[in-house]
């Protein structure tokens, strides 16, 4: 009786860490369901979209500027943002608004991307706290599940002109 | 030659499931509880690789310590590096969010480090790659702490956190 509950008990222990290493492989190197919220996104996802996320594109470095991002936040490493890549290492930035008298510009540095959100009004990203080391990315978002009715790939940027030239 | 075939058909089973089990397993241990490294390089001298280039030292390195993102002045900790994702550089924390630090190169002469970032160097002044050339580091690019020298055999200890006197910061958080 006694060795029924306790093969029973060492079996569930032993099924539940197998499944938790396998979930914890597959979350961090191939990809998982990510629920955003906050407003920094719109009009491409908004607040409370379910989008799926791949990480794999991360391990092979090979993000490109256009791409939406999960990164963690450098100011709170507990707490994620979802923005879209504008320039890589070596890209010269437009760090103001377009629309500004004075225009400044800047240089990604090595190793780090620029950030922004699709709602320039509206997001902190890398205009207020600079270029993000590579580092910080966790996954790139490339298909949105909810809504249903907006299911598919993600659109282009609306804000084209904040990209660089060259 | 039935017997032969049920004998194989089992013991592919077998290392199916085993490898389905071991894999996975391996790869989150090494993820969240602990790892161990090579030290290359003399930037964290004479606490690592006093040798200098002849011998590198094996450290155990902690993820599970690290995994709420708590560090205190003096550890010795891994970070993927801001210049190279794909490096990892070991430094010793020398300040906290908050702090304000007496730099050693940087551009500025005094440094606030500011929320979410930490201040790391290497204890060979001059000759590391660290927080004097690239600034406060933001503390997502936390790997691990650095907690054991594992090899050579007769270096085994444990690794200290120390804080030199003369690095403490100049106005600290808590004070």
């Amino acid at each position: 009786m006694l060795r029924g509950v306790l093969g029973k008990t060492f079996r569930l222990v032993g099924y539940t860490i197998q499944y938790g290493c396998i979930a914890h492989c597959a979350f961090e190197y191939v990809g998982g369901i990510v629920m955003c919220s906050g407003p920094s996104m719109e009009p491409t996802i908004k607040n409370s979209d379910i989008v799926f996320a791949e990480n794999l594109s991360r391990h092979f470095c090979s993000i490109q500027r256009g791409d939406i991002v999960i990164a963690k936040n450098p100011s709170d490493p507990k707490s994620n943002i979802c923005k879209r890549v504008i320039g890589l290492e070596g890209d010269k930035i437009l760090t103001t608004s377009s629309s500004d008298f004075f225009k400044s510009h800047s240089y990604v540095p090595t190793g780090h991307v620029w950030l922004e959100g699709d709602n320039l009004q509206n997001s902190t990203d890398s205009r207020y706290y600079g270029p993000i080391p590579y580092g910080l990315i966790r996954g790139r978002i490339f298909l949105k599940i909810w809504p249903l009715s907006d299911f598919g790939f993600l659109r282009d940027s609306p804000n084209g002109h904040r990209f660089s030239d060259d | 030659m039935a017997q032969s075939q049920g004998w194989m058909k089992r013991y592919v089973k077998a290392f199916c499931k085993g490898f389905f089990v071991a894999v996975p397993m391996a790869v989150t241990f090494l993820d969240r509880v602990a790892c161990v490294a090579r030290v290359e390089g003399a930037s964290m001298q004479p606490c690592l690789n006093p040798g200098g280039s002849q011998s590198s030292d094996v450290v155990l390195l902690n993820h599970w310590k690290a995994r709420n993102f708590e560090v205190q002045r003096g550890d010795i900790v891994s970070l993927v590096s801001p210049k190279n994702p794909e490096q990892k550089i070991i430094k010793r924390v020398i300040a906290l969010e908050g702090d304000i630090v007496k730099t050693m190169g940087h551009k500025n002469r005094y440094v606030r480090v500011p929320r979410g970032h930490i201040w790391v160097e290497g204890d060979h002044h001059g000759h590391s790659f660290d927080s004097n050339s690239f600034g406060p580091i933001s503390l997502g690019l936390l790997h691990a702490h650095a907690t054991h020298i594992l090899w050579p055999p007769e270096r085994w200890q444990k690794l200290e956190s120390v804080l030199p006197p003369e690095r403490l910061p100049v106005w600290n958080e808590e004070d």
